[in-house]
């Protein structure tokens, strides 16, 4: 035992000699390669049609490579290089996608074109088309933080009431069940018909598309609590405003969750239909506007910015989680 | 310590226990439609601030006792009576323990105990005292854990804590140890008779373990099968602090056991 230690030891200190680079990042050093090899390709390779934009691309792909360069020489040390490092292997990846991505359609053509646009035509519409996607972002974002609001109260409300009183079981469970598996997005032309604006009908839609499954999953939480809560808090001197909001709700709230990750992912897909057919505003309207005009440029730009929208919201609701539901054992983290 | 004072009279510092009569009490489920009885003309008494302990086969409603005395249940025929009162709505003053400790999992070990405060709306007047009980039941520097990170026998202190500091005066314990092992249900034991004495409250515990009724109780009252009715009441008239070797709770014993229809087995 003590002698493997020792022999270890000498073996270490005999090894005088320390490589210079021996602290260095070296998965960081290959991703500055790669990325900077993509700065390279995209500036000195020719390309089938001149297109402009291709030194910002360049640009940036050389800032990246500056940084992964950076955590590489200083061996990405702090908490911010613990990052850099778990990135390290996607970045490489990421950069590689990228390169090929800019030879098989700028540099070669191999991609036909109006479907397959170049990585220097995307940065084109962020430099160029950024404040209507803004606009478009902003306007997805209220109309979406509206309706799944709306949708969540709505759902919440009617699940713990059907959870609770038997009598609003009654009521509204064969409802439920009858409206809630229809789509939202086929009750759209009655909707848009009945609501004054075009406006509140989308908010409307996101609303009832989020609130069935908050609704089902609140009401399931609240039925699979167990009994024995309720009789020991009303042994302790429990009131129903009690039970209902310290007992019944936080025993529930794992299963509200995943009503609420259902209601949001539901309302993003209600998003994009009410806004091509409803308010002919934000990034729904933007993608098959774009579509319309063949902008294929923009449709790819227009859906990368809704993707990292959708996740960062998904994010959030994660955080929320993770921080209500830190007494869980066993937790998935996002 | 005057072994003759301490059989009768624990040393008590809060209210005196309730005193408890059962009279003539039946009660019965229905079950499949079918009516299932489970408790068969069961009465009797209980002194106020004594130990008394119920044994019986699985099954026979031992657990339906204690929950008619909670007031969780009525009975179907007859009366329960707590303090000369029949027994109606829960009442934080008689408490039942489960043999799950049915913690909240997501609050932690003080707010689990202080839950009984919260639900009345004086919590932050008992916080020295739900501090007090923690620290009773031995749970210092583990006031801000959560149940899933107890061991089973800090599990079923949060819980005995968490009827504790409601100061009850009938304590209803339904197999509290049941689940533990047996090293710390030994210890647990212990602590219960040292709290029994010191609180002055009126203990009913509902064990399956003979030994451990004989050691912690005045009375072992014995249940025959479902539907219950008492078979056999035995006093057991040691003082405290008890002595497991005692050869007269080995006697006892065997009388219970006889009465459980296992005399063989001894
Ligand atoms: N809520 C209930 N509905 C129907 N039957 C019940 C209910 N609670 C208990 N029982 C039945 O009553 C009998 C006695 O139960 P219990 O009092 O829990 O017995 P134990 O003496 O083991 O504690 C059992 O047969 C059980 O199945
Ligand atoms: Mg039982």
């Amino acid at each position: 035992m003590s002698g493997a230690g020792i022999a270890f030891e000498r073996e270490g200190a005999t090894s005088g000699f320390r490589w210079p680079f021996a602290s260095w990042w070296g998965t960081g050093l290959v991703g500055a390669a790669v990325w900077l090899g993509v700065a390279a390709v995209t500036v000195l390779w020719r390309e089938v049609i001149p297109l402009p934009y291709g030194d910002v691309f360049a640009w940036i792909c050389a800032g990246v490579a500056a940084v992964l360069l950076v955590g590489a020489v200083t061996g990405a040390p702090g908490p911010i290089g613990q990052r850099l490092r778990n990135a390290g292997p996607w970045a490489i990846a990421l950069g590689l996608f990228l390169g090929l991505w800019e030879i098989v359609t700028a540099k070669t053509g191999r991609l036909p074109l109006p479907f397959f646009p170049s990585p220097q035509a995307l940065v084109e519409v962020y430099v160029d088309d950024w404040p209507r996607l803004l606009d478009s972002l902003a306007a997805s974002g209220w109309l979406l933080v509206r309706g799944f609001a709306f949708g969540a109260l709505a759902g919440f409300s009617i699940g713990l009431a059907m959870g609770w009183w038997r009598r609003a079981g009654y009521w509204i469970h064969p409802v439920l069940r009858l409206i809630g598996p229809v789509p939202a997005t086929a009750w759209l032309p009655i909707i848009f018909f009945v609501f004054p604006t075009s406006a509140s009908a989308s908010v409307f839609v996101i609303a009832l598309a989020s609130a069935f499954p908050v609704a089902v999953l609140t009401w399931s939480g609240i039925a699979s609590v167990n009994r024995d809560y309720y009789d020991i808090a009303r042994t302790l001197g429990a009131s129903e405003r009690f039970l209902i909001l310290k007992v019944a709700v936080p025993a529930a709230l794992p299963h509200l969750f995943v009503g609420l990750f259902m209601g949001l992912g539901s309302s993003f897909a209600v998003l994009v239909v009410a806004e091509m057919l409803g308010v002919k505003s934000g990034l729904g309207w933007y993608l098959s506007w774009a579509q319309g005009w063949g902008a294929y440029a923009n449709l790819y730009a227009a859906l990368l910015v809704m993707a990292l929208a959708c996740s960062t919201l998904i994010t959030v609701l994660f955080r929320a989680r993770d921080r209500l539901l830190s007494w869980q054992k066993g937790m998935v983290r996002w | 310590m005057v072994a003759a004072a301490a059989l009768r009279i624990p040393e008590a510092e809060a209210a005196a226990g309730f005193r408890v009569d059962i009279r003539d009490v039946s009660h019965r489920f229905v079950l499949d439609g079918k009516p299932l009885p489970v408790l068969d003309q069961v009465g009797f008494s209980v002194k106020p601030g004594s130990f008394t302990a119920l044994i019986g086969p699985s099954g026979c409603g031992k657990s339906t006792l204690l929950r008619l005395l909670a007031g969780l249940d009525h009975p179907t025929d007859g009366q329960v009576l707590v303090d000369g009162v029949p027994v109606g709505r829960p009442d934080p003053s008689r408490i039942l323990v489960f043999q799950d400790p049915t913690l909240f999992p997501w609050r932690s070990v003080r707010d689990n105990v202080a839950l009984g405060p919260e639900a009345r709306g004086t919590a932050k007047a008992a916080g020295g005292r739900i501090d007090e009980v923690i620290r009773t039941v031995g749970l210092d520097g583990f006031a801000s854990a959560y149940p899933h990170q107890l061991s089973g026998g800090m599990a079923q202190r949060v819980s005995l804590a968490r009827a504790l500091v409601n100061d009850p005066q009938l304590l209803l314990l339904d197999e509290p140890l049941g689940k533990l092992d047996s090293l710390t249900r030994l210890a647990m034991q212990e602590e219960l008779v040292a709290i029994w004495r010191r609180t002055g409250l009126t203990a009913l515990l509902v064990t399956h373990d003979v030994e451990e009724a004989l050691f912690l109780s005045q009375r072992v009252i014995v249940f025959g099968p479902r539907p219950a009715r008492i078979v056999a009441t035995i006093d057991v008239d040691l003082p405290y602090p008890r002595h497991r070797g005692d050869p007269r709770l080995a006697e006892l014993r065997r009388e219970a056991l006889g009465h459980l229809g296992l005399a063989e087995s001894w």
